[in-house]
């Protein structure tokens, strides 16, 4: 798999979760994604993004055009140095939360995507990473 | 202070989202909608999302609480304007919006509301001349 184009944004407040959103929108234009794929991508971004924000006291997103055969996609990789996940299984079930949440974020990205990667070490921080193919 | 701003239409209220709302922009628009309709007292809230390009469990919590709010304060909210690409990726992020009633359109929002409130002064009516 090779990077065409490649970006690193912050993530520290709820402003650049806007920001996040609408650049995972452009990319997944200039890569041709229909309507419904763009919105299912900025979708799933907006909730792993606000979980970095909420739980993971901030962090970085690198956005990547990827490349794979003649395939191409979208991947955002989101890392924190939070508090990190205990029980990943039960922080992915929907209606799980430790917060105010509806406890969908998580489960809600991982449908919404077609490849989902979660790494979470307690008292290291968390990186998820999602991935949408054209 | 950035808002959204809230329109009033005889009984009605109502709110047209215009931009891609941050978080608390949300929050303040579930409060100054509470206080608005405490305040005048109107029986119906109409919000347009015709322009909102995705809604997600953060939006989607505001827009399920304004419902339940409104209708403590005696309201019916109604949810217009979803594009469709927003309602397919809904479905599949799991979100259901309990108690919030949807219509394709502000027309269409129009007609429920005014059929919820009709509805309702008829069965008022009923209780006090009980045939
Ligand atoms: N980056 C993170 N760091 C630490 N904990 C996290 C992180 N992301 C998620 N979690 C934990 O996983 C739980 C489930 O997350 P999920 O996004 O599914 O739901 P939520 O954020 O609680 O609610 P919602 O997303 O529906 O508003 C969270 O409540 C939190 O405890
Ligand atoms: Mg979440």
């Amino acid at each position: 798999m090779i990077v065409t184009r490649h970006e690193s944004l912050r993530i520290q407040d709820e402003d650049e979760i806007v920001k996040i959103r609408q650049q995972a929108r452009r990319w997944a234009a200039d890569l041709g994604f229909s309507l419904v794929d763009q919105t299912k991508m900025v979708t799933a971004a907006s909730e792993i993004a606000r979980n970095t924000v909420v739980y993971g006291g901030g962090g970085t997103v690198d956005i990547e055009m990827v490349q794979a055969g003649d395939r191409q996609g979208l991947r955002l990789s989101f890392v924190d140095a939070g508090p990190g996940i205990s029980d990943v299984e039960l922080a992915l079930r929907d209606g799980y939360t430790t917060g105010s949440g509806l406890g969908l974020g998580l489960g809600g990205a991982r449908r919404l995507v077609n490849d989902f990667e979660i790494d979470s070490r307690p008292g290291q921080g968390t990186r998820v990473v999602i991935t949408r193919w054209k | 202070m950035e808002r959204i701003p809230i329109l009033r239409m005889g009984e009605f209220l109502l709110v047209t989202i215009q931009v891609d709302m941050h978080d608390r922009l949300a929050m303040r628009l579930q409060d100054d909608l509470t206080e608005k309709i405490a305040e005048t007292g109107a029986r119906g809230v109409m919000i347009d999302i015709s322009s909102l390009e995705i809604v997600d469990s953060f939006i989607g919590r505001v827009l399920a609480n304004i419902a339940s709010m409104s209708r403590v304060l005696d309201a019916q909210t109604v949810v217009v304007g979803m594009q469709p690409a927003v309602a397919i990726t809904l479905v599949e992020l799991g979100l259901e919006l309990p108690g919030v009633l949807t219509a394709l359109n502000v027309d269409k929002g129009m007609e429920v509301l005014r059929g919820t409130l009709a509805k309702a002064v008829e069965e008022q009516g009923g209780d006090r001349h009980p045939t």
